[in-house]
């Protein structure tokens, strides 16, 4: 199916879902199955309606596409677009959001409707945030993503949740703002928020450090990097399964994606300057929380810290500066969207049964649930980077592209890889294989075919982008082609100057 | 006829001066009971109406009457009708909590009227006595209405709290400004602008002057160090006039703050802007702390309005056009924000009796979601999160200090708003994450329209927001700075 241009398509996925809140807020909230069933339609169709975007788009253009521009609040526009970077992940947002719905079907018990209600509110911003092209109007949908998050965390989440969501918000609004005030400086001194336009404007040296040192801020929360990490932990351990499933999916990602939008294109000398503290972050990240994870009793807070790790990689990867590095920290923050998503799936279903989330609760499950078994293998072995899984694609990258530029970090970064075998073959073990000793666990059932459907799309997917990675890679190719050559001519032109 | 014509500019006042004489005397005459006052004060807000429409609907053009003395220009049109709004939306909501107090009398009204005319002159002040006089109409009555609980004590001691300090403020400021006349030769806004250049920078004089006269502009806007009868006659006064108190005086005296500054010194802005950053700062920082251990909610939202000038006054530290239309922008979005958590606040009662601790906020989610998701709303936009109507506040008011130069004061601006942020979401989570506790009576009619609209604005502004930053440009403009 071709698009005309001139329909506002981004803007229908991302206003989608709040037409399905519109229809949830009038539904009585007795009325829960047809909740359940509006928002998993409404984000269903959205999927759909999103994947008109993948197959209209043309991977041979570097630059922006779907472009929609209309005046807003004076010098700031709204202005909604997509290149090779940003649109894989609205179509990963409006892939994971069913999977959400579905996976609070019978979990979520009480005031369904709010609670569908800030998903879907969620799901907007989350979409807007990769697919605006203007920074106010970034930063809007960055940061309004923190109310619904703070709510669902608070409101359906575990015992310390308040101290979980108190925790999210004021460490993501910490960092949000001092990026503001940068916004603003960059407004200043440009005279616009176009991001297009300001990928191409030139900050003199010193004013790029500041800004690249704001923007840090944010999206070293948001990733999280360490040591800005430990805010994740809580959240996950205490948001609902659902929450934190998009928290790890997609909300992690934003960091990512902002370092990609705004760090390397906008300010290249300073990340160049800044490499080396960005890799040993990374690397510390990296082998730090593996080891960490490793001592874990609960099992989301080992997948939160598996998180961590995993991040390190992307963090790593994208500030080697070369294409491969680019190319394997998207895959990876991809791939990680899907695996970890997949994990917390996992812990989801067991926590359903057992209501507990320590893993010395468990044991031996193969023997009651074989096919759950099989499942949580893949995302195990996904996680830990096997290859024929998706999760090797985007680690092998990220170290080629880490050995390029410094094989140091390259080395120990590596050794990442073997700690994250450890932590994850050790739950795996703890978890599923050994002997059945608890009398609770004999009663399990195997897994339904609700969560048939949840975990089975993500087993093929991981494996099939393990073996075929193509369309991912091909669809990025490009726009990092260009971000990595007009930092090597940044580079080479601030060279030129100093000299 | 044309002489009748030629104070045009000044039919609003004339209207409300007229009306509160009229109803005064309707009051006095007829026999004291409830409907009785309660038909005055409908008809109060209807002449507040009447007269915001008459301010919208008078010429574009600046125009000055009494030799100058009373200037009507965009930005005096501006800051009145949100004046108008401010009392008219704080007199409609407070029926239902007056008639329960037996505090619904008809002098009330009429307090509010007098009081909003002397705002309303304050605006429009282009001279050092029209700013004194206004300023003085609108204290008095105030003075009067803090104290209007009269058998409860604490309403007693914020009536007598207010009329001393107020009374001390005014003094200083009187002060400050013979000093300015002295050595200005002029007390006309135009004649001391044209005199106090920036060659005139080292008279000290003059700069005694001004430093008197903004403490005591800085008293009557609550910044800090001048604040401190705030949170006392916030939490004494009955909440009603509380939120009057803290939407139409605050913004009538920044608007005179601004007259006095931007108008009438524009020359002297190296000199006002280390005090009005100094004064923002501070207000900021003592908004953001003090409120967090706030158990009472009229104390917190005293705390947070003092907070939420301080961030007003940013935007006037950048001392540019620009900075200016910011505070505007701010003091727009701060009235929809104050009138809505009041109404919330006069919500907040069980069989009439007010309800202050925030404490009883607890799980108000589960068994009043409506009240629960307004209170939420204005308490995240309070917060600056986006895409509610505060967040634009702030970005304005940040804007225009990264603009000017001053980045640190934007830094610090935004972490004062983390800080602050912390008691707002506090306020949520009491709300959306705790136990429930007993249910609060139903709030009347018009406490629901003031929140409904107020919750409107805040949630609504980010897709319509050009009309108010229009407005706001275009009464900036009044200034040269």
């Amino acid at each position: 199916m071709t698009l005309s241009p001139s329909t506002p398509i981004l803007s229908i996925i991302t206003f989608l879902p709040l037409a399905g809140v519109v229809f949830i807020a009038m539904l009585n909230a007795e009325a829960v199955r047809n909740i359940r069933w509006v928002a998993l339609w409404t984000t269903l169709i959205t999927f759909a309606v999103s994947l008109l975007i993948w197959i209209n788009f043309d991977t041979t253009n570097a630059g922006f596409q779907f472009v929609e521009e209309r005046a807003w609040l004076g010098p700031f526009k709204y202005k909604m677009g997509v290149d090779g970077v940003s649109m894989l992940f609205v179509i990963l947002t409006t892939f994971i959001m069913p999977f959400a719905i579905l996976a609070s079907w019978e979990s979520i018990e009480t005031n369904i409707k709010e609670y569908m209600i800030a998903f879907l509110a969620l799901e907007t911003l989350m979409i807007g945030v990769f697919s605006a092209l203007d920074l106010m109007l970034f930063y809007l949908f960055f940061e309004g993503g923190l109310i619904p998050m703070f709510l669902i965390i608070g409101v359906w989440g575990g015992k310390r949740r308040v101290y979980a969501s108190f925790k999210f918000f004021l460490y993501t609004l910490l960092g949000s703002v001092l990026m503001l005030v940068a916004m603003l400086a960059m407004y200043g001194h440009a005279g616009t928020t176009d991001i297009p336009t300001l990928m191409t404007t030139k900050f003199p040296a010193d004013m790029q450090w500041w800004l690249w040192l704001a923007f840090f801020a944010s999206f070293a929360v948001k990733m999280p990097m360490w040591p800005v990490h430990t805010w994740l932990p809580d959240a996950h351990v205490e948001a609902p399964t659902a929450g934190s499933v998009i928290l790890a999916a997609i909300l992690l990602k934003m960091g990512g994606y902002g370092f990609l939008r705004f760090s390397l294109p906008m300010f290249p000398l300073a990340s160049h300057d800044l490499a080396p503290m960005v890799f040993a972050l990374s690397v510390v990240a990296i082998v730090y929380t593996s080891l960490v994870a490793l001592a874990q009793e609960d099992v989301k807070k080992l997948i939160a810290y598996s998180s961590v790790a995993h991040m390190g990689f992307v963090t790593m990867g994208i500030f080697t500066m070369t294409a491969q590095g680019l190319d394997g920290a998207i895959f990876q923050m991809l791939s990680h969207g899907l695996v970890s998503a997949a994990l917390f799936l996992c812990v989801g279903v067991v926590y359903d049964r057992m209501h507990t989330r320590e893993i010395a609760a468990y044991g031996g499950l193969v023997e009651r649930m074989p096919l759950y078994a099989f499942c949580f293998m893949v995302f195990t072995m996904a996680n830990v980077g096997l290859p024929g899984t998706s999760g090797f694609v985007g680690e092998f990258l990220t170290l080629l592209g880490a050995f390029k530029a410094n094989t140091t970090v390259a080395a120990i970064a590596t050794l990442g890889v073997i700690l994250s075998a450890a932590y994850a073959l050790y739950l795996y073990r703890r978890m599923i294989f050994g002997e059945m000793t608890k009398p609770k666990l004999k009663a399990l059932e195997d897994l339904s075919p609700r969560e048939l459907v949840i975990l089975v799309p993500l087993v093929v997917l991981i494996i099939f982008f393990g073996v075929y990675p193509a369309p991912v890679l091909d669809v990025t190719a490009a726009s990092v082609a260009k971000i990595v050559s007009n930092y090597e001519t940044a580079i080479s032109a601030a060279a030129q100057i100093a000299k | 006829m044309s002489a009748l014509m030629s104070y045009a500019p000044l039919f609003p006042e004339i209207l409300l001066a007229v009306g509160a004489m009229a109803l005064l005397m309707l009051g006095a005459f007829q026999p004291e009971t409830d409907g009785n006052a309660e038909t005055i004060s409908w008809l109060a807000v209807i002449l507040m109406v009447i007269a915001a429409i008459l301010v919208a609907q008078g010429s574009g053009t600046t125009e000055t009457l009494f030799d100058g003395a009373y200037v009507n220009d965009a930005f005096a049109r501006f800051m009145k009708i949100l004046v108008l709004g401010g009392s008219a939306g704080a007199l409609l909501m407070s029926a239902q909590f007056l008639r329960h107090a037996k505090m619904m009398k008809f002098e009330l009204p009429v307090l509010v009227v007098l009081s909003t005319i002397g705002m309303m002159i304050m605006v429009s002040a282009g001279d050092l006595i029209a700013l004194y006089l206004g300023l003085e109409l609108m204290s008095l009555a105030l003075y009067v209405l803090a104290a209007f609980r009269r058998d409860d004590v604490r309403s007693s001691e914020a009536g007598l709290k207010y009329f001393v300090l107020g009374a001390l403020s005014s003094g200083m400021l009187l002060y400050g400004a013979s000093l300015i006349y002295g050595f200005t030769g002029s007390t006309d806004f135009a004649t001391i602008a044209r005199v106090a250049t920036s060659a005139e920078a080292s008279n000290l004089g003059l700069i005694m002057g001004l430093v008197f006269l903004l403490v005591g502009l800085a008293f009557k806007v609550s910044a800090v160090p001048f604040h401190m009868w705030t949170p006392d006659v916030y939490e004494g006064s009955p909440t009603p006039i509380t939120a009057f108190f803290a939407a139409a005086p605050k913004i009538a005296a920044m608007g005179l703050l601004i007259r006095v500054v931007a108008g009438a010194l524009p020359g002297f802005v190296a000199q006002w802007q280390q005090i009005i950053i100094f004064l923002s700062i501070a207000s900021m920082l003592l908004g953001a702390f003090a409120a967090i251990g706030q158990t009472n909610i009229k104390r917190l939202m005293a705390y947070s309005s003092i907070g939420n000038i301080g961030f007003a006054l940013v935007g006037l530290a950048a001392g540019t056009q620009e900075g200016v239309e910011a505070v505007l922008i701010y003091l727009a979005i701060y009235l929809a924000m104050t009138l809505g958590v009041f109404a919330c606040m006069l919500a907040m009662q069980r069989d009439g009796e007010p309800v202050e601790d925030i404490a009883e906020l607890s799980g108000l989610w589960t068994h009043n979601g409506a009240l629960a998701f307004v209170l939420a709303t204005l308490m995240f936009s309070l917060a600056g999160i986006p895409p509610l109507a505060g967040f634009f506040g702030k970005l304005y008011v940040f804007k225009a200090a990264v603009d000017a130069g001053l980045l640190w004061l934007a830094v610090l601006g935004v972490v004062a708003s983390v800080v602050a942020a912390f008691y707002y979401i506090r306020i949520i989570k009491v709300m959306y994450f705790d136990e429930a506790r007993a249910a609060f009576s139903p709030a009347g009619k018009s406490v629901w329209a003031v929140m409904a609209l107020s919750a409107a604005v805040v949630l609504l502004f980010v897709i319509a927001p050009a009309t108010l930053i229009d407005a706001a440009t275009a009464a900036a403009k009044a200034f040269k700075l």
